[in-house]
C-alpha cells in the first residue's frame, strides 16, 4: 500500500511549512514589510509621544533648546490645568513653606512660586464635554438606528430623495453656518446651554449615522426578522432581539465616529458657548494667553482630552475591526 | 392543525402580477407542494399565507377564520427558510426555544419541549453550539426543530433543502417526509425541484408565470399533465412532445412516422382539432418500448447509461429528439435506426394553440 510509505509526524505541526512562507525570499519580503510598518508607526506616534512627554515636563524643560528627551517628570502641567493659582512674592513663598498641611499639589506649584487658590475651569468644561458628546452620541446613534432601519426595511415613498436630503446636510462645511446658528440660538435661548450643543451635534451626526447604519442593516438578511415575526414576535420585539444583536458591529463603529466628532468639535463650541456650557476643546488654547505659553499645561489638557475617546474605542475595538471593513459581515 | 383556504388571492407588484388570482384549499394534515420555476410566484404565495407579504386582493382562511390581514405572529404558523435564518448570536438551544419564549411558556415547559424535538430530530448533541459551527444539514435540522417546537397550525417551508448538498438533501427529504407522517401537520412546501415535489407531496400545485397550471396528486400531474408546461416541467427528462398532423384517424409525425390514433381517442381529438388538424402527441420516456416491429422509428442520436436503465435519445427528424427509457442491457449503435411502439394507455394529446391537454371524455 502506498499509504505505508507516507511518514506521519508524531506531533501536530503548528508552524507553517509552506514554501511561500518560509523561503528566503518570503522571509526577506516579510522583514522589509515589518520594518516599513515599524518606521511608519514610529513617525505616526512621535506627536503623541512628544505631547505625553511635554505634559510631564516642568516649564523650563518644556521650552528648552535643544529639546530635552530625558528630564525629571513632574505633574506641574496637570496640576496647573485643574487648579487656579496665584503668583507669590519671595516672602510669601518662605511663609508658605512653613505651613505644615501642604499637600503634594501645593508643593509642586510652590516650586514655581505659585499658590493654589481653587479649582480651575477645566474640570467643569471637561465634564461639559463628556455630557454633551455622550448624550448627543446616544441620540444620534439611536435616532439614526431607527430611521436607518425604516429606510432599510420598509418601502417609504421617495426614500431615495429623503436619503439624499439627509446626506445633503453634510455637503457644506458646518462652519459656514455658525453665524446663522449663533443668531438663531441667541433668539431662542439655546446659546450657551447643554441642550443647545446636544441638539446641534445630534443634528450634524444624524445624517452620517443614518447612512452608515443603513449600510450595516442592509447587510442583515430580512429572513432573520421574518423568522421572528412568524415565531410570534412583534416588529419591535424582532428589532430588539434579532436586529440589534446582529447590528452591534455597525452600532459600535457609528458610535465611535459620532463620539469623536462631537468630542473634537471646536468651531461651534467656541462660538455658541460662553461660560456655562463651554466644552474642553476651546478651553485648551485659552492657556496660551496668561503669562507666556504654558506648553506643559496645554499638553496635559490635550492628553486628558484623548483619554475618553481612547477608552471608548478600546472598549469597542473587537467590533470596530469588523465594522470598518464594511461588507465583511457574514450572510 | 388547520385547513387553509385561498380564495381569489392575488398579488401585484406595481402593475405586474406576481400571483394571478388563485384558489386553493389545503386540507388538514395535507402535504402540499408549490412547484414551479423561479419567479413563478410560488414563494410569494407562501409568504402571503404566512402574512409576511400582504395580498393585493382575495381572502385567506385558516379553518374558516379570515386571517388575510392578521400579523404573521397571530397566524400560528411556522416558517422554514431556505437559508435557515438561524440567529447567529444564539446557540441551537436558544434558537429552538425562541418561539416558545414569545408565547411566554415557563422555563420547565420550554426545556422539556426543546429536548423533545431535539430527540426527534437527533440533534441533542449539538444544542449547545452556535449555528456558525454546524453543518448545513444540522443547521436545517435546528431550523426544523424551531418550527416543530411550537406545534403550529401549519408548516410553511420555502425551499428548505435548496441550500444543502445533494446527498444531504436526499436524506433530509426523507426526514421531513417522516416528520410529516409522524406529526400529520398541514404543510406547504415550496420548491423548484420536481423530483422533490413528486417524492414528498400529497398534492402538487404547479405554477408558472404567476398562474396555477395544475393542482393534483403527483401521479396526476405526472401522467395527466393539464398542459404543455406541466408536461415539460414534470419528469426528468420531461414528457416527449411531438407535433403531428391528424388526418383520417392517423397522426403523421416527423420523419415519415404515422401513429394510428387509438379508437377511444378519435372522437375527442376530432372534436378538438377537427377532422384534419395539428395536434401534439405526448408520451413519457417509459411509455415507449423498443421493439423490432414497432410502428415508429428514429435514428439513435445518443445514449445515457444510468446503470439501472438507459435513456435513449432518438432523432425522428433534424432537431426533433425524443427520449426513450429502455432496458439497461440494451445498447444500440449510434446512428442506427431504432423502432419503437407506444403504450396506448400512456399516450396524451395536447392542443397546439391552447397548449391544454385534450381529454377523452368531456369533463364537468
Amino acid at each position: 500500500m502506498a499509504s505505508q510509505n507516507i511518514s506521519v509526524p508524531k506531533t501536530p505541526i503548528n508552524y507553517s511549512i509552506r514554501v511561500d512562507k518560509v523561503g528566503v525570499r518570503a522571509r526577506i519580503i516579510r522583514a522589509v514589510r515589518i520594518a516599513a510598518i515599524s518606521v511608519v508607526a514610529v513617525i505616526m506616534l512621535i506627536p503623541i509621544a512628544w505631547m505625553s512627554m511635554t505634559a510631564f515636563k516642568s516649564r523650563p524643560d518644556a521650552v528648552a533648546v535643544p529639546p530635552k528627551v530625558s528630564f525629571e517628570p513632574t505633574l506641574e502641567g496637570f496640576v496647573s490645568l485643574i487648579a487656579k493659582t496665584r503668583q507669590l512674592t519671595t516672602e510669601q513663598i518662605a511663609e508658605y513653606e512653613k505651613n505644615p498641611d501642604l499637600n503634594w499639589a501645593d508643593r509642586i506649584m510652590l516650586r514655581r512660586g505659585q499658590a493654589i487658590i481653587g479649582v480651575s475651569e477645566y474640570p467643569r468644561r471637561f465634564l461639559n464635554s463628556l455630557i454633551i458628546a455622550g448624550v448627543s452620541t446616544v441620540f444620534s446613534v439611536s435616532l439614526g438606528l431607527l430611521s436607518a432601519y425604516s429606510f432599510s426595511r420598509f418601502s417609504i415613498p421617495g426614500a431615495g430623495d429623503l436619503l439624499f436630503f439627509i446626506l445633503s446636510t453634510r455637503m457644506l462645511p458646518p462652519v459656514v453656518v455658525t453665524i446663522p446658528v449663533f443668531l438663531m440660538y441667541r433668539a431662542v435661548g439655546l446659546y450657551d446651554t447643554h441642550i443647545g450643543m446636544i441638539i446641534l451635534y445630534t443634528v450634524f451626526n444624524l445624517s452620517f449615522s443614518v447612512w452608515l447604519l443603513k449600510g450595516f442593516l442592509d447587510e442583515i438578511p430580512r429572513e432573520y426578522e421574518e423568522a421572528a415575526l412568524v415565531d410570534g414576535y412583534t416588529r419591535l420585539q424582532a428589532f430588539r432581539k434579532i436586529v440589534l444583536p446582529q447590528a452591534v458591529t455597525g452600532i459600535a463603529a457609528t458610535t465611535v465616529f459620532c463620539l469623536i466628532f462631537a468630542w473634537n468639535e471646536y468651531a461651534f463650541a467656541l462660538m455658541l458657548t460662553g461660560d456655562v456650557a463651554r466644552t474642553a476643546p476651546p478651553s485648551i488654547p485659552s492657556a496660551l494667553g496668561t503669562g507666556g505659553i504654558e506648553w506643559a499645561r496645554i499638553a496635559a489638557g490635550s492628553m486628558g482630552f484623548l483619554i475618553p475617546v481612547v477608552i471608548v474605542t478600546f472598549a469597542l475595538r473587537k467590533y470596530l475591526l469588523r465594522g470598518v471593513t464594511f461588507g465583511a459581515i457574514r450572510k | 392543525m388547520a385547513t387553509i383556504e385561498l380564495q381569489q388571492v392575488e398579488k401585484k407588484f406595481g402593475e405586474a402580477y406576481a400571483v394571478k388570482p388563485m384558489n386553493l384549499t389545503i386540507h388538514d394534515g395535507e402535504f402540499v407542494v408549490l412547484l414551479g420555476p423561479s419567479g413563478c410566484g410560488k414563494t410569494t404565495t407562501l409568504r402571503m399565507i404566512s402574512g409576511l407579504e400582504t395580498v393585493t386582493d382575495g381572502r385567506i382562511l385558516f379553518d374558516g377564520r379570515d386571517v388575510t390581514w392578521l400579523h404573521p405572529s397571530d397566524r400560528d404558523i411556522a416558517f422554514v427558510f431556505q437559508f435557515f435564518a438561524l440567529y447567529s448570536h444564539m446557540t441551537a438551544r436558544q434558537n429552538i426555544a425562541f418561539p416558545l419564549q414569545a408565547q411566554g411558556e415557563s422555563r420547565a415547559v420550554i426545556e422539556q419541549r426543546v429536548n423533545e424535538v431535539a430527540r426527534m430530530l437527533r440533534i441533542e448533541h449539538i444544542l449547545g453550539q452556535r449555528p456558525g459551527a454546524l453543518s448545513g444539514g444540522d443547521q436545517q435540522r435546528v431550523a426544523l426543530a424551531r418550527a416543530l417546537v411550537r406545534r403550529p397550525a401549519a408548516f410553511l417551508m420555502d425551499e428548505p433543502l435548496g441550500a444543502l448538498d445533494a446527498d444531504f438533501r436526499e436524506s433530509m427529504r426523507a426526514e421531513i417526509k417522516q416528520l410529516h407522517i409522524a406529526q400529520h401537520a398541514t404543510t406547504i412546501y415550496v420548491t423548484h425541484d420536481q423530483i422533490e415535489a413528486m417524492a414528498m407531496g400529497d398534492r402538487i400545485v404547479v405554477m408558472s408565470d404567476a398562474v396555477v397550471q395544475q393542482i393534483g396528486t403527483p401521479a396526476e400531474v405526472y401522467h395527466n399533465p393539464a398542459n404543455l408546461f406541466v408536461a415539460r416541467f414534470i419528469g426528468s427528462p420531461g414528457m416527449n412532445l411531438v407535433r403531428g398532423r391528424l388526418a383520417d384517424g392517423v397522426i403523421h409525425l416527423p420523419g415519415g412516422n404515422a401513429y394510428p390514433v387509438p379508437e377511444a381517442w378519435l372522437p375527442a381529438l376530432q372534436q378538438a382539432v377537427g377532422r384534419e388538424g395539428e395536434v401534439i402527441v405526448g408520451f413519457r420516456p417509459e411509455a415507449a418500448d423498443i421493439v423490432d416491429d414497432g410502428p415508429l422509428a428514429g435514428r439513435v442520436y445518443a445514449e445515457d447509461l444510468y446503470g439501472g436503465y438507459t435513456m435513449l435519445h432518438l432523432e425522428l427528424e433534424t432537431d426533433e429528439i425524443i427520449h426513450v427509457r429502455t432496458n439497461r442491457q440494451l445498447i444500440l449503435p449510434i446512428d442506427s435506426t431504432a423502432r419503437f411502439a407506444l403504450d396506448p394507455a400512456m399516450v396524451r394529446f395536447f392542443h397546439p394553440q391552447t397548449e391544454a391537454a385534450i381529454h377523452q371524455e368531456a369533463r364537468p
